[in-house]
């Protein structure tokens, strides 16, 4: 937050947790940031709810040692972020300051940091001359940062439409340096730097228009990719009990997926979870560019053990970067883990106002505001005819991990792909615990989606998929009648079905996140293996014994796995490919 | 935190009084600061105008309307020094065990957080001999992890022979609503086993004011992070029971007219557990702060608001259950799950580790399918009859607490169980280390 004006000041009156009461000499501003002044430091908070001259503000730091009488500043802005070149590869807080350039080892309150580096210089190409008219989001030129480049962009915040009256030349300039001036309706000149800046709560909306998504957003997961798939600007949401495999999940697709820039809101969870992509990303590779994964990465961290309040500036600092790259015409996907820290910091928050409660005393809006937060994704039209997309995956945590609780459902009615997490399927270590029956993508009802599979994966995808979930359904309900009158009392070929299920539970649906071959399934083998399983659910063994079934199926599960961690088509998976091959003709032909 | 008292502001008129907290007019108090109330300490919770709310610690019994107020302008602290080792205070630093009063620097407690950028990522192995802990789910030096166990467990006796075992340069018990004679049982416990020199404890007993062990983590964590920080020793903080500082979280903030959320507890409960398992970490210089704590459960149910905020919070659980097959006391292998065992297993212990442990469990859970078939009257099939003694010689030989093994030996010994009674296929372990540890078979 830089160039802050202060628009009247105010003393302190009370103070519960992190909500201070305060009076204001002067006007106030629904969301305008504030400054306390305490001992020599400026704690920031947000006014929240104004009565009169009477402000609230939700502190963003500890309140300790705050008085009654202290003094406050109230601002003329709301909470922002600085954007421009260099953003990726840094590290935030929930406020956007820079922790690697915090002092110390410990967090100290009030300490600020600018978000970006004002020494460095960018090699600046022009994307447009003198005489060009151009609004607000247009390119008006780039800078290499790694593997993408970095539009600049007219002030998303400036209205109406400008001429260029100068443009920098090819060139390196600082982020801080006039690389263009654009002439208003009203003759008026106004300089352009790399920077600018943006209110978090509000959505970045220089597009052209929001456009359904149709393409596939390729995450290596197979459950995913090709059982519930996700679109490039689609939106979906990972519910689950406490280890059933929600940030695992979460961190493979931050790895793996086809995305141009990814964003990390670390929101509420774990401090050694961030710790681990900070320790692992400089070093990992980038499937897609082969460069390094940090280098297309961005994190947000507001750890649970952070500022409670700050959590909930935390998902929209990350939302609105999404946005500025999506600007660009980039592919970003945005992760947050977990939404309901977020939602429990406003559910504590609106408890301190004492507002009238909704269920699970959350905030009567809880819904609205996950929906227009969801609503800010998707696959955007650009002005100049490019497009851009932002992909949201959230996490919930449900309390007891039943998902009829507020947060989950809100949620539900928002999010087009549902990976629910199975306790049952996590206790059995089948992992990603993605229940194979319960989860759905609603994409696979798309048209533009449809269309996509049959050009771009194959004509009977969509087929193949439905049926391979078709039969998920039939093994389950096969292995309830196997489960009630035993092994003896249903026919043999029960437990060829139930075992054909298993099968591609075994070989499609879990994927061991820790294995460095298995992990991340590019589509092209997803589909090899997938028709490979159909092949083998297709043929009929016809089996006399029960116990037969199952040792011959532990050997065909047995052979699938080893495939899965056996590099795609090399010997050892051509090896094991064909001793799958021996044992099923071996067995019809007996 | 001493009662010197440092005369400032004192008042003695109390407005209200309720079971926790006490409320009065005064000017200039800080927020979070210390008090005395007719010498009880007390602490600001609420500024409301000149009406500040106390919240005190050892209860509002027999306060007087008239009480004297004393702030000391200052949040909670505690002095600190290395004098502390083998020393047992009670939830204000005062000793308890009949020796002077330590001298020391002061230090706030429930200061600031770790910048999550200059946290390294945890990469010691702490061995404890258990295999429900070093094989299936290993601990990790700077993880916090809890025992969910039912009252009825041996709890505390698991968490005085883990501290035992473990290689750590301090061990910090925070008691929370302990009885008079599992005090005594640690002390006499480290006295014992040599841990004297490395124990530091904070112990709220259950004869004391149940709000005054909202005290005792914030007591424990700050000397662990003296001892980690300052002296960049390895600590183990052990907090026990957790659901009783949670219990005495809902006293206040029910007495506070705070809406209770799920099962009658605050609505902040996950952020304030949350301050207290993070202080869990591994320090840029070598110090670091493993955290071992217990929530005991009732009737079982790990839905109730402590475990469940509790599970979201720490980095894996340890459920503490006793077999009734073998009759013997196991760390379940279902639902506990360590989640930095990552980082470790197949790293810094043998390569098989990993896929080891997850077939052994997949079998264990293979036999309490069989057991359910068993159960209904159906008959048993032959692989049924041989995952269910699989799983009675896994529990009784690797799995129960009384075994004490270094994590090769618990890997061979799963190895020698899987080719006495499984076929390689039905193992599924990658090809490689099948070949390479399977052992001949052997008559089943
Ligand atoms: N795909 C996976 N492959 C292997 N293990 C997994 C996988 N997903 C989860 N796990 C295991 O489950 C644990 C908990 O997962 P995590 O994502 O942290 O759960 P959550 O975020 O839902 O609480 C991990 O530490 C890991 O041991
Ligand atoms: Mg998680």
């Amino acid at each position: 937050m830089e160039n802050i004006t202060i628009i009247s000041k105010g003393k302190v009156t009370a103070i519960v947790g992190n909500l201070v009461e305060a009076v204001s000499d002067g006007p106030l501003i629904q969301n305008g940031i504030c400054f306390f002044q305490h001992e020599g430091k400026e704690i920031m908070g947000e006014v929240i709810k104004t009565e009169g001259n009477k402000a609230f503000a939700q502190v963003f730091e500890t309140t300790r040692g705050f008085r009654g009488g202290m003094e406050v500043h109230f601002s003329g802005s709301m909470l922002e972020v600085s954007l421009g070149p260099g953003l990726l590869t840094r590290n935030f807080d929930g406020l956007q300051n820079d922790l690697d350039k915090m002092e110390g080892v410990f967090l100290e309150p009030g300490a600020r940091t600018f978000p970006l580096d004002k020494a460095s210089v960018w090699p600046f190409t022009p994307l447009v001359k003198s005489g060009d008219a151009v609004e607000a989001g247009d390119w008006l030129g780039e800078v290499p940062e790694y593997h993408l480049r970095h539009k600049i962009m007219v002030p998303f915040k400036w209205e109406g439409s400008y001429e260029v009256a100068w443009i920098a030349g090819k060139g390196e300039y600082r982020i801080t340096d006039t690389i263009v001036r654009l002439t208003n309706a009203a003759g008026e000149e106004m300089a352009v730097t790399m920077i600018q800046t943006w209110p978090v709560k509000l959505p970045i909306t220089r597009y052209r228009e929001k456009r359904r998504p149709g393409k596939l957003f390729e995450t290596g997961v197979r459950v995913i990719d090709t059982m519930n798939p996700i679109l490039e600007g689609g939106t979906g949401f990972i519910p689950g009990p406490f280890g059933s495999g929600k940030t695992v999940l979460q961190h493979a697709l931050a790895k793996q997926a086809a995305a141009d820039v990814v964003i990390i809101a670390a929101c509420g969870e774990r401090a050694n979870e961030v710790v681990e992509i900070f320790t692992e990303f400089p070093h990992l590779d980038d499937p897609h560019t082969g460069r390094k994964l940090v280098e297309r990465t961005v994190i947000i961290a507001n750890t649970s053990n952070m500022p409670v309040a700050a959590r909930e500036a935390s998902v929209y600092t990350a939302m609105t970067i999404a946005e500025y790259y999506r600007s660009m015409g980039l592919r970003t996907l945005l992760l947050a883990d977990s939404t309901s820290r977020w939602a429990q910091a406003l559910r504590e928050m609106s408890n301190r106002m004492e507002e009238l409660p909704g269920p699970d005393a959350f905030p009567m809006d809880l819904s609205a505001i996950i929906a227009s937060y969801y609503s800010r994704a998707g696959y955007a039209l650009l002005n100049n005819g490019k497009s851009g997309s932002i992909t949201f995956i959230g996490t919930v945590s449900p309390a007891g991990g039943n998902l009829l609780e507020p947060v989950t459902e809100a949620t539900k009615k928002v999010a087009r792909c549902f990976f629910a997490l199975s306790q049952n399927r996590a206790d059995s270590k089948r992992y990603p615990a993605i229940d194979p029956i319960d989860s759905y993508s609603k994409y696979l009802e798309y048209h533009e989606f449809i269309g996509f599979a049959a050009r771009e994966i194959g004509s009977s995808w969509i087929d193949k998929v439905d049926f391979v979930k078709n039969f998920l359904i039939r093994g389950q309900e096969v292995n309830e009648q196997i489960n009630i009158l035993g092994d003896d009392g249903v026919p043999v070929a029960y437990h060829e079905i139930f075992w054909k299920a298993e099968l591609i539970d075994f070989a499609i649906l879990q994927q061991d996140a820790f294995d460095a071959i298995d992990s991340n399934t590019p589509l092209k083998r997803q589909k090899y293996m997938l028709e490979k399983v159909i092949e083998v659910v297709n043929t009929e063994f016809g089996f006399d014994d029960f116990n037969r079934v199952r040792d011959y199926f532990k050997r065909i599960i047995n052979l699938f796995k080893q495939m899965n961690y056996s590099e795609f088509k090399s010997e050892k998976f051509r090896d094991y490919e064909s001793q799958l091959h021996h044992l099923i003709t071996e067995k019809i032909t007996a | 935190m001493m009662r010197a008292k440092a005369f400032q502001k004192i008042y003695c008129r109390l407005t209200n009084i309720t079971k926790a907290t006490c409320t009065l007019e005064a000017t200039g108090v800080g927020y979070e600061e210390m008090a005395y109330v007719q010498g009880r300490a007390a602490q600001v919770v609420k500024i409301a105008g000149n009406k500040v709310t106390l919240q005190v610690f050892e209860g509002t019994e027999g306060l007087r309307s008239d009480a004297e107020v004393i702030f000391t302008g200052k949040a909670p602290w505690l002095p600190l020094s290395d004098h502390m080792s083998g020393r047992f205070f009670d939830a204000f630093g005062q000793p308890i065990d009949g020796l002077p009063a330590v001298e020391g620097r002061e230090f706030p407690i429930g200061g600031p957080s770790v910048n999550p950028v200059r946290r390294k990522q945890p990469s010691e192995l702490i061995a404890t001999g258990i295999a429900g802990i070093d094989l299936n789910n290993t601990l990790v030096s700077g993880q916090k992890i809890p025992f969910f166990t039912d009252p009825d467990q041996p709890y505390n006796q698991v968490l005085a022979l883990i501290a035992l075992r473990a290689r750590v340069d301090k061990i910090i018990l925070g008691g929370m609503g302990l009885t008079r004679d599992d005090y005594l049982f640690f002390k006499h416990t480290f006295e014992q086993g040599y841990g004297q020199s490395k124990i530091i404890g904070f112990i709220n007993t259950t004869d004391k004011s149940p709000v005054e062990r909202l005290l005792i983590p914030d007591m424990a964590l700050a000397a662990a992070e003296y001892f980690a920080v300052e002296k960049n020793e390895k600590v183990l903080v052990l907090l026990t029971d957790m659901t009783q500082y949670a219990n005495a979280l809902s006293i206040v903030s029910n007495r506070m007219d705070q809406i209770p959320s799920k099962d009658s507890m605050p609505g902040s409960l996950y952020s304030d557990l949350a301050k207290i398992y993070e202080k869990a970490v591994q320090f840029p210089d070598g110090g670091n702060i493993t955290i071992l704590a217990v929530t005991t459960l009732s009737g079982g149910d790990i839905t109730h608001a402590i475990p469940d905020n509790t599970g979201y919070i720490t980095e894996g659980q340890l459920f503490l259950r006793r077999s009734p097959e073998v009759n013997k006391v196991i760390i379940d292998p279902f639902r506990s799950l360590s989640r930095l065992k990552q980082l470790v297993i197949g790293k810094v212990t043998r390569k098989d580790h990993p896929q080891v442990m997850n077939a052994a469990i997949r079998l264990y859970a293979d036999a309490a399918n069989s057991k359910t078939k068993l159960e209904n009257g159906f008959e048993l099939s032959d692989y049924d009859r041989r995952v269910l003694r699989f799983a009675e010689d896994y529990s009784r030989d690797i799995l129960a607490i009384d075994v004490n093994l270094e994590t090769e030996e618990m890997l061979d010994e799963t190895w020698k169980l899987f080719s006495k009674y499984m076929t390689r296929d039905e193992v599924g372990i990658k090809q490689e280390f099948t070949d390479m540890y399977w052992k001949e078979k052997q008559p089943a």
